[in-house]
C-alpha cells in the first residue's frame, strides 16, 4: 500500500492509472490501450484498493456505480408496479381495501393487495431501497470526487507523450515558426476562452472545468432533498389533516393547538354555462354535460385571544376574511388550508305539520335541528310533541332495531310522540325519509313532512410543512448541479513540443463534436495541423460498428 | 493513515444507517402520534355535564380519574357503558372517578342515551369538539386513565371488559 | 379565430410532410456536394419547410391560446400537438449545431405521427376545472414537454444508429426488436387511419350494457365493435355484431380501438413486409449508410444532456411546487407522477451507464430508444388506462 512516485518527481496514491501530474501511465495494462480511460482522469479511486474489513466491503458495495445503477433500475420497476392498479390512498372508501382489490380486479387484485402492493411507497422494502440510493450517492461522491479534485489540481502543463498519443483527437505537426504559430494560437485560445497555462514552451489549455463538479453538486441537491423527505416523519414537522365543516359553523383548526378558529360563511360551488361563459367552450360544455368551475370556501380566520383551555368558549379575535379555492389556500403562520373537498346539501333542518289523517287539518308546525333537536316542540292550543328517539343516521340492526350509523344526519329519524286534546295519553309514530311506522296501532295523527333545509359542508385539508424550504433549497441545487454538468464542458487543448514535432492533443468530457470545431477554428492558418479523432479512424478502419 | 480512513468509513456509514434506520421507525409509528401521551399530563380542559355544570380536569387532581371519549352510534361505546356505570359506582368513593366526553353530538340524543342506559357518571358535551381535536381522537371508544397528579399513565382504545375497567381503575386509585 | 387556428395546425401538418419528403430527397441526391461538406440544396430547402411548418403551428398555438384565454395545454389533443411542435422545434436547433438532414428524415414523420394521433381525440376548446386555473399550468406542461421532445431527439438519433448498426444479413434478436419498433411506429400509422376513416364515415353504433356495479349503461362506439361490452346489446340498426364479448371490468371500448389498431398495423406492416421484401429496418439501411455513427451517437448523448434537466426542471420540479398548491402536497405517487419519476430515473440510469460503464454507440441507442417508449407509455397508457389525478388530461 504504497504512494508511487512517477518519474517526473509527483508521488501519487496507491492504485493510480495516470500520474497525476504528467499523466504518464503507471499501471502496466493500461499501456496496451490506444487510448487512456479519461473518466476519472485515472486517479485512484479508493474504494479499488482497500478491501479488507467489513466496513470497506459496505463502503465498496455503495461505491460501486454498477450498484448505484442497479439500485436505480429496482426503483424504476417498483414503482412502476405500483401504478398497476390505484394505491389504497386513491381507492373510494366505500370498502375496506382487501375486499376492494378483490372485488375491482379479481385474483389480480387480491394478489396485488397480498403483495403490499397496495401501499408500495410507503412499504419498509420500497423506503429501503431510496434509502440505498441515498447512501450509494454519498459515498460514489465522496470516493470520486476526491481524486477527481486531487488529480484536476495537480495536472502540469507538461504531459507524457504516452498520454498525448493516447488521447482520442491527436496529431503531429512539423515545427515551422513555432514563435508565431504560437502566439496565433494563443490569441484564438483567449478569444475562445481559455485559461491558458504555459510551461518550457508547452502550453495548456483549459476551460470549463467546474462543469465536471455538476454531478457532483447535483448528487449534494439529492441528498439534501432525501434529508427533507426523512424529517418529514418527525413528530412536529408535517401536519397532514382534514377538517370538515359546515357552513355557519365556527371550529377550532387541527393541530394548531387550540390557537386559531375557522368560520365557514359559505361553500360555492360553480359550474361552467354555456350561455354566460366564453363561446368557444360551449362545445366542449355540451359533450360533457357539466364542468366544474370553482370550488369556494368563504371563511373568516380567528385567532384565540388570552389563555383559555380546551372546552372553555374561547374569545376570538378576526384575523381575516378570506375565499379559498383549488389553487388559492389560506395561509397563516406555517400552515395553509386548501379547499380539497366538499359535500353538498348535507340536511340541516326538517319542517312537520301534526296533521289529523281524516281531516288533513293542522295543528301547527314544527321545524327540527337536525344538529340539536329538542325534546319537546309545544303547538300551542293543548298540541304538542315530543321527540322520544333521534337517529340522525339511520338504519335497521341485524335486530331489527332502529340504530344510527353516525352523528352526521344524513337519514334522519325520528320516534315522535304525537300529544292532543283528544289524545292526551300521547300517540307514536316512526318517522324516517318516506317511511313512516305506526307501532301501536292506527293513529289519528300524523307527522307530515313539510320541507327540509339544507347547508353546503366544506372540506378542508390542514396542512403545515416545515421541511419545504430543505427540499426546495435541494431541488435548487440539484438544478444548478445538473445545469453545470450538462451545459458546460470541460474542454482541454495540450500542445507539446516534441524535438522538431508539436504535438497536440485534446480532450473533453462531451461534446467531441463542438471541441473539434473550436479546435479547428483555433488552429486555422497557424501551420499546427488539426489533430485526428482517434476513435473515428479506429471505426472506419473496422468497418463501421 | 489506513486507521483514519477505516474509522472515517465507519462513522460516515454509521450515521447514515442511523438515519435509515430512524426514518424506517418513524415511518412506522407514525400513525399513533398522540398528542396525549402516556407518561405526560393529560392537556386540561373544561366541559359542561348534561346538568350544566362545569367540570375541569386540573380540578380531579388528588383523584384518578378514568377520561372516556364516546358517541352513541359507537356500538362498542354502547357495550361498555354498563360496566362502566357499575364500576362507577364502586370506585367513587375510593378516589376515581369516569368522566365520559360525548364528542359533539346533540343533547337530546345524548340525553336519550343516558335516560336508556341509567348512567349516573358525569357526561361532559364537546359541542365543538374543540378537546377531541385537543387530545387528537381518532376511532371510538378512546379511554385515558390519568393518575393524582394528572399524568396520563394509560391509553386504550377500542371496547374494555368489566375486569379490565376494574383492574384499570385499581391502577389510578390514589 | 377558432378556424384560423385549425388551418394553421393543417397547414404546418401539411408542410412537415412535404420537408419529411425534401430531407429523404436530400440523402439521395448524389450529385450535391458530398455529406462532408455540409448541407445540400435540397437540405437547406427542407429547412426552410420545417421552419414554416414550425412558425405556423406556433400560429395554430398562439390562436389558440387567444381563444381560449388559457395555454391550450389542457387535454390530450392539445398536450401532444405540443409535444409534436416541441419535437420540431427541438430538431430545428439540433439541426443547427449538427447540420444533419437524416435526423430531420427520423425526426419529421415521428412528429407527423404525433400530430396525426393527437388529432383522433376530441379536438374542441375545453374550459378549465378549478385545479387547472393557475398559471403554472402552462410553466409546467410546456416546460415537461419541451424536454421530453428533446429527450425524444435521442430516440431518432439511436434509431438511426441501429439502422445503421445492426447487421440485416441475418436474423437477429437484434433485428426483431428494431422491428418491434417499426411496428409500434405502423401501429400508430394503423390507429390514425382506422379512426379518421371510420369518423369520416361517421360511425356509431350504440350499445346497452351491464357495468361491474351490476347497473346498465350505454356506450357508443365510433368503430366497428369487434368486441362487445358485458352483455351488450347493439341498440344502432345496421351496425357491426360484436363478434365477442369481455367482461365487465375489461374497458371494452378502450380494447377494441387497440384490437383495431394492432389489426390495421398488422396489414400495413405485411403489405410494406410485401412490397419491400425485406425487414423494414433492412429496406431503410441503405438511405442511412453515409451517415457517421459517432455523429449520430453523440447527437443522441446531447440530447439527453440537453433535454435531461429541462424535464427534470418541467416534469419534476415545476411538477411539484403546482401540486403543492394546487393539490395540497408536492408528491403524492399519482400514476403520472410516478411515471415522470420512472421517466427521471431511466434517463439517470443511462447517463451513469454511459458516464461510468461507458455505454456509448449501439448500447447506448437501445437505451434512447426504451426511453422514447417510457414516455409514450406516459403519454398514452397512463392517460388512458391507468388514469389518477391526471386523468381530465385523457377525455
Amino acid at each position: 500500500m504504497k504512494d508511487v512516485k512517477c518519474e517526473c518527481g509527483h508521488v501519487n496514491p496507491h492504485g493510480t492509472i495516470l500520474c497525476e501530474a504528467c499523466g504518464r501511465i503507471l499501471e502496466e495494462h493500461e499501456r496496451e490501450k490506444q487510448l487512456v480511460d479519461m473518466r476519472y482522469e485515472g486517479s485512484a479511486r479508493r474504494s479499488q484498493t482497500y478491501n479488507k474489513t467489513i466496513v470497506d466491503k459496505i463502503w465498496n458495495f455503495f461505491s460501486s456505480v454498477k450498484v448505484g445503477v442497479w439500485l436505480i433500475v429496482i426503483t424504476l420497476i417498483a414503482s412502476a408496479l405500483g401504478t398497476i392498479f390505484p394505491q389504497e390512498m386513491y381507492i373510494p372508501p366505500v370498502m375496506p381495501a382487501e375486499v376492494y382489490y378483490e372485488d375491482q380486479y379479481g385474483w389480480l387484485g387480491k394478489l396485488y393487495y397480498e403483495l403490499g402492493f397496495h401501499n408500495l411507497y410507503s412499504s419498509w422494502w420500497y423506503l429501503l431501497l431510496v434509502a440505498s440510493i441515498g447512501i450509494s450517492l454519498v459515498i460514489c461522491s465522496l470516493d470520486r470526487v476526491i481524486p477527481l479534485y486531487r488529480a484536476l489540481k495537480a495536472q502540469r502543463v507538461t504531459r507524457h507523450e504516452g498520454f498525448l498519443k493516447r488521447q482520442r483527437l491527436f496529431g503531429i505537426s512539423a515545427a515551422e515558426n513555432l514563435e508565431e504559430s504560437y502566439e496565433k494560437v494563443k490569441e484564438k485560445l483567449r478569444e475562445k476562452r481559455y485559461h491558458i497555462r504555459e510551461e518550457d514552451g508547452n502550453i495548456l489549455a483549459e476551460k470549463g472545468r467546474f462543469s465536471r463538479w455538476g454531478p457532483y453538486v447535483n448528487h449534494i441537491g439529492l441528498i439534501i432533498f432525501l434529508i427533507g423527505g426523512m424529517l418529514r416523519f418527525v413528530p412536529g414537522m408535517y401536519v397532514d389533516e382534514v377538517m370538515w365543516i359546515r357552513e355557519g359553523e365556527t371550529k377550532v383548526i387541527p393541530e394548531t393547538d387550540g390557537e386559531y378558529y375557522l368560520k365557514n360563511d359559505q361553500f360555492i360551488l360553480e359550474v361552467y354555462d354555456k350561455n354566460k361563459d366564453k363561446e368557444v367552450f360551449s362545445e366542449a360544455i355540451e359533450n360533457s354535460g357539466m364542468v366544474a368551475k370553482n370550488f369556494q370556501s368563504d371563511v373568516t380566520l380567528y385567532k384565540k385571544k388570552g389563555d383559555s383551555i380546551a372546552g372553555e368558549k374561547p374569545e376570538l379575535e378576526k384575523v381575516k376574511d378570506d375565499e379559498i379555492r383549488v389553487n388559492e389556500p389560506l395561509r397563516f403562520e406555517n400552515f395553509a388550508l386548501y379547499q380539497s373537498t366538499y359535500k353538498l346539501n348535507e340536511l340541516n333542518k326538517m319542517t312537520f305539520a301534526l296533521t289529523n289523517k281524516q281531516t288533513n287539518e293542522e295543528f301547527g308546525m314544527l321545524t327540527v335541528d337536525l344538529n340539536d333537536p329538542k325534546e319537546k316542540y309545544d303547538l300551542g292550543n293543548g298540541y304538542s310533541v315530543e321527540v322520544v328517539s333521534y337517529f340522525p343516521d339511520f338504519e335497521f340492526d341485524e335486530s331489527g332495531e332502529p340504530v344510527t350509523k353516525s352523528r352526521i344526519p344524513n337519514n334522519p329519524a325520528f320516534v315522535f310522540k304525537m300529544l292532543t286534546p283528544d289524545k292526551p295519553e300521547g300517540e307514536v309514530s316512526f318517522v324516517a325519509i318516506r317511511q313512516t311506522i305506526e307501532p301501536f296501532g292506527d293513529n289519528t295523527y300524523k307527522m307530515a313532512f313539510k320541507g327540509i333545509d339544507t347547508k353546503n359542508v366544506s372540506g378542508l385539508t390542514v396542512r403545515k410543512d416545515l421541511t419545504l424550504w430543505i427540499i426546495s433549497l435541494g431541488g435548487l441545487i440539484f438544478m444548478i448541479g445538473v445545469a453545470q454538468g450538462s451545459y458546460w464542458n470541460h474542454r482541454r487543448i495540450w500542445i507539446r513540443k516534441v524535438n522538431d514535432e508539436v504535438w497536440v492533443a485534446g480532450h473533453t468530457n462531451k461534446n467531441w463534436h463542438g471541441l473539434k470545431r473550436e479546435i479547428s477554428i483555433i488552429l486555422e492558418n497557424t501551420g499546427i495541423n488539426e489533430p485526428e479523432d482517434q476513435v473515428q479512424n479506429e471505426n472506419k478502419e473496422s468497418g463501421g460498428s | 493513515m489506513k486507521k483514519k480512513r477505516l474509522m472515517i468509513r465507519a462513522v460516515i456509514l454509521l450515521l447514515l444507517g442511523a438515519a435509515v434506520a430512524y426514518t424506517l421507525y418513524a415511518n412506522f409509528t407514525k400513525d399513533d402520534v398522540q398528542k396525549a401521551v402516556v407518561g405526560e399530563k393529560a392537556p386540561d380542559f373544561v366541559l359542561e355535564d348534561m346538568n350544566g355544570k362545569k367540570h375541569r380536569l386540573s380540578d380531579y387532581e388528588g383523584q384518578g380519574v378514568l377520561l372516556n371519549f364516546w358517541g352513541t352510534w359507537c356500538k362498542p361505546c354502547e357495550k361498555e357503558m354498563p360496566y362502566l356505570n357499575n364500576q362507577y359506582k364502586q370506585f367513587k368513593d375510593k378516589g376515581v372517578t369516569i368522566l365520559a366526553v360525548n364528542v359533539a353530538e346533540s343533547e337530546l340524543a345524548i340525553q336519550k342515551f343516558a335516560d336508556r342506559h341509567n348512567l349516573e357518571f358525569p357526561i361532559l358535551k364537546d359541542t365543538d369538539s374543540q378537546v377531541m381535536t385537543a387530545y387528537k381522537i381518532g376511532p371510538l371508544p378512546a379511554t385515558y386513565m390519568i393518575d393524582k397528579e394528572g399524568k396520563i399513565v394509560k391509553y386504550h382504545t377500542g371496547q374494555l371488559t368489566e375486569d379490565m375497567i376494574k383492574d384499570l381503575m385499581e391502577q389510578v386509585k390514589p | 379565430m377558432v378556424t384560423l387556428s385549425g388551418n394553421l395546425l393543417y397547414a404546418s401538418f401539411f408542410l412537415y410532410l412535404v420537408a419529411t419528403v425534401l430531407f429523404a430527397g436530400s440523402i439521395k441526391d448524389k450529385k450535391g456536394k458530398s455529406a462532408e461538406k455540409g448541407p445540400n440544396k435540397w437540405a437547406k430547402l427542407a429547412l426552410i419547410t420545417t421552419i414554416v411548418g414550425f412558425a405556423s403551428q406556433l400560429g395554430y398555438f398562439i390562436t389558440r391560446w387567444i381563444a381560449a384565454g388559457h395555454a391550450p395545454v389542457s387535454n390530450l389533443f392539445e398536450f401532444t400537438t405540443f409535444f409534436g411542435m416541441s419535437l420540431v422545434g427541438a430538431f430545428i436547433v439540433i439541426y443547427f449545431i449538427y447540420k444533419t438532414p437524416m435526423l430531420g428524415l427520423f425526426t419529421l414523420p415521428v412528429a407527423i405521427l404525433m400530430i396525426a394521433y393527437a388529432s383522433m381525440f376530441p379536438r374542441e376548446i375545453t374550459p378549465l376545472i378549478p385545479a387547472l386555473q393557475s398559471d403554472w399550468l402552462h410553466i409546467h406542461v410546456t416546460t415537461a414537454a419541451v424536454g421530453q421532445a428533446i429527450l425524444a431527439i435521442s430516440f431518432a438519433a439511436g434509431l438511426i444508429y441501429l439502422i445503421k448498426a445492426i447487421d440485416q444479413s441475418k436474423s437477429s434478436k437484434k433485428t426483431f426488436w428494431l422491428e418491434a419498433i417499426m411496428f409500434g411506429l405502423v401501429c400508430t400509422l394503423g390507429f390514425v387511419i382506422v379512426s379518421s376513416t371510420f369518423s369520416a364515415m361517421d360511425y356509431k353504433a350504440e350499445f346497452n350494457w351491464i357495468d361491474k356495479t351490476g347497473t346498465e349503461a350505454k356506450l357508443e362506439y365510433h368503430m366497428p365493435a369487434l368486441v362487445g361490452p358485458h352483455k351488450g346489446e347493439l341498440l344502432t340498426a345496421e351496425k357491426f355484431e360484436p363478434i365477442v364479448e369481455v367482461p365487465a371490468i375489461i374497458n371494452a371500448k378502450k380494447l377494441n380501438t387497440v384490437i383495431w389498431s394492432i389489426a390495421s398495423g398488422i396489414i400495413l406492416y405485411l403489405l410494406l413486409r410485401l412490397i419491400l421484401r425485406k425487414r423494414i429496418g433492412a429496406a431503410l439501411q441503405p438511405i442511412v449508410k453515409n451517415i457517421n455513427l459517432d455523429l449520430v451517437d453523440e447527437i443522441g448523448y446531447r440530447s439527453v444532456l440537453i433535454g435531461f434537466p429541462i424535464f427534470t426542471l418541467g416534469a419534476l420540479i415545476f411538477a411539484m411546487i403546482w401540486a403543492q398548491i394546487a393539490w395540497t402536497r408536492f408528491w403524492g405517487w399519482d400514476p403520472k407522477e410516478v411515471w415522470a419519476l420512472i421517466t427521471f430515473l431511466f434517463y439517470a440510469a443511462f447517463l451513469h451507464l454511459r458516464l461510468s460503464k461507458g455505454w456509448h454507440g449501439e448500447k447506448s441507442a437501445w437505451l434512447a430508444v426504451i426511453g422514447f417508449v417510457i414516455m409514450m407509455f406516459n403519454l398514452v397508457a397512463v392517460n388512458l388506462v391507468l388514469a389518477g389525478l391526471h386523468s381530465y388530461a385523457g377525455s
